[in-house]
């Protein structure tokens, strides 16, 4: 069975000349379906650059891109946003809710988005999707008057609305308390054994990462471990 | 595309004071471009109806006819012709081609004519005249003779005339008096001065007095014809136009008012252009406020624009979301300034009551529709460069802002 992601030999350079960093050098990983994989390492070793071109947000310098079968590198931008669209969920450390909108308005965004209206079966999903967050009573409240663990579980919500078959999350409970941390990463655990959704989640948090049943170490922009 | 026309929508009830601000920028300048066109339009109006309401706005007079060659028109000849005053050109057919002028769309009136020359005299007084007959019933056809009368009536009949108030007081004539009205060809009447009027211009209020057609008839010797046909309009300025049709329908030459008043079209032109510059100014003045508030907008909301990005919204969507906006601040103010620039109108006098002192605004000429258009056209144009830079947001620096 081929994997759902895999990239090889990926290198990521900002810059030209002597102001050239390069943050990736080499960098490979193959992910599985279904796998909850922690992403570890210092800060600057490159697990940030690394979600970011797995999520199709930036392309690498060098390297190869495959997931589900297709080429990532050779595709043009409004072929990667679809894909990111229909494949991809992101989770970010602080949740980057749109302000103006009300929970489940930003949970069905991706879905509107794609099908340029808000339909009833979305508007389901997405109901549904918030009441399992725990987040039943806050369906209709705008997002600016939720708390941050409640901020972070619509984030996860939205992320899972248009059922993709990866979720990359960027240090998700950096910004919560531990009992919110706790309750994130809890959903994020049943929805993986649930659904066979596959989590890659950065920390720097070892208690979280040992509740995943994978750790990748990223160091000096490579994969060490 | 209807959600990201609810984005947008959303966009701006978000920030309601901003937004409201914003229209009324606009709505500003669409009510400036309204009072302009209602003043430049009204004051031409104005202008037209002072100089040009009393005249005839086509005009058929007849041809002097070239006098016969009486010697071979072999080898080269050379005619020398005098226009002798005493001999009238006249219109034949005129009793012809009333009905087929009259039946003409957009003719208003038709007043067949005959004019020329006498001398008015009382006593030992004598003053050179210019003579007009017209059909009984139709004096205000043309001119609103009846409008200028200030003593007596301007109905004219047999043995009757009527005659300008400087006239009338070079003479010291009055209501009553019996005149002689002798024509350029000799035959003498004797008339009963029936009417004074006063139109305000000198050279027709001091020289020229009206007479009945039939009287007309036995002073220049026309037992049939007239020497010229007037045509009034409803719109004077389908003279042109008008003119050509009467020509093309009866042969006749027919000359529109256009034709004498080069210098006044020029005038009203430049008048018009000046109109156009100032509603330029006041759109591009639209254009610029929504496109700076959008780009401070969009610069906000970087941030949101890379989320969305990262959610998989495309250029094109983000790029509608920023014109759907600028669309719907122009169609708000637009329709927010038409309303201001129609209520500011209703108090000024209709265009038929324009009188002199008072600004000549003629809310029928407010071209709230084309304001609008314009406007929701500009404040598009004017949200294609924030909502092209909208789209140009790098998802990953944005979400890290």
């Amino acid at each position: 069975m081929s994997p759902l992601l895999e990239v090889r030999d990926l290198v990521k350079t900002f810059g030209t000349g002597e102001a050239a960093t390069r943050v990736l050098r080499g960098l490979t990983l193959v992910l599985d379906t279904g796998e909850m994989a922690a992403l570890l390492g210092p800060s600057g070793s490159g697990k940030s650059t690394l979600l970011t071109i797995l999520g199709t947000l930036m392309k690498p310098t060098s390297g190869s891109h495959m997931m589900l079968g297709q080429d990532l590198i050779a595709a043009d931008d409004h072929a990667l946003t679809m894909f990111r669209n229909r494949h991809i969920g992101f989770v970010f450390q602080f949740h980057n809710l749109l302000p103006d909108f009300t929970a489940l308005e930003n949970v069905i965004f991706p879905t509107a988005v794609r099908e340029g209206r808000e339909t009833a079966t979305a508007r389901t999903r997405g109901r549904d999707l918030l009441v399992r967050m725990g987040l039943g009573e806050r369906i209709d409240f705008p997002s600016t008057s939720l708390s941050g663990g409640q901020k972070q579980r619509v984030a996860v919500a939205r992320a899972l609305m248009n059922g993709p078959e990866l979720v990359l999350a960027d240090e998700p409970t950096g910004n919560l308390d531990r009992a919110s941390a706790m309750q994130v990463m809890n959903l994020i655990g049943q929805i993986n054994r649930e659904e066979g959704t596959t989590f890659l989640i950065s920390t720097h948090d070892e208690k979280i990462a040992a509740l995943c049943r994978r750790q990748v170490v990223v160091a000096d922009g490579k994969v060490t471990g | 595309m209807l959600y990201a026309f609810k984005i947008a929508g959303r966009y701006l009830t978000a920030n309601k004071a901003q937004t409201a601000l914003l229209v009324l920028g606009v709505a500003v300048g669409v009510f400036i471009f309204i009072f302009m066109s209602a003043l430049i339009g009204g004051l031409a109006e104005f202008i037209l109806s002072r100089t040009v309401g009393d005249i005839s706005h086509i005009t058929i007079e007849a041809e002097t006819a070239d006098p016969p060659l009486l010697i071979s028109p072999e080898g080269h000849v050379l005619v020398a012709t005098e226009q002798a005053s005493a001999r009238t050109a006249t219109l034949a057919d005129a009793a012809t081609w009333l009905p087929l002028i009259e039946a003409v769309a957009g003719v208003r009136a038709v007043s067949p004519q005959i004019t020329g020359a006498g001398f008015l005299s009382r006593s030992a007084q004598v003053s050179q005249v210019s003579v007009t007959g017209v059909e009984p019933g139709r004096e205000s056809a043309i001119l609103d003779l009846e409008g200028y009368i200030i003593e007596g009536t301007a109905r004219l009949g047999s043995g009757i005339l009527v005659l300008g108030r400087k006239l009338a007081d070079d003479l010291a004539l009055s209501l009553g008096q019996t005149l002689r009205l002798q024509s350029s060809g000799g035959v003498t009447a004797v008339l009963t001065l029936a009417g004074i009027y006063e139109t305000g211009d000198g050279r027709m209020d001091g020289g020229r007095v009206f007479v009945s057609l039939s009287t007309a008839r036995t002073l220049f010797a026309m037992p049939q014809g007239v020497t010229r046909i007037e045509i009034k309009l409803d719109d004077l300025n389908a003279a042109d136009a008008t003119a050509l049709r009467i020509r093309s329908l009866t042969g006749l030459d027919a000359v529109p008012w256009t034709d004498g008043a080069a210098q006044l079209m020029e005038a009203l032109n430049a008048q018009a252009q000046t109109g156009y510059f100032l509603k330029t100014f006041a759109l591009i003045t639209i254009v610029i406020g929504v496109a700076s508030a959008l780009l401070l907008s969009t610069y906000r909301r970087r941030p949101e624009i890379g989320i969305m990005r990262a959610m998989g919204a495309g250029r094109g969507f983000v790029v509608f979301v920023f014109v759907t906006q600028g669309a719907l601040i122009g169609l708000m103010g637009g329709v927010s300034g038409a309303v201001l620039g129609y209520l500011a109108l209703l108090p000024f006098p209709s265009r038929e009551a324009f009188r002199a002192g008072t600004l000549p605004m003629d809310i029928t000429q407010g071209s709230y529709g084309l304001a609008i258009t314009l406007t929701v056209i500009g404040a598009i144009l004017a949200s294609i460069l924030p909502a092209r830079s909208a789209a140009r947001v790098d998802p990953v620096t944005a979400i890290g802002q």
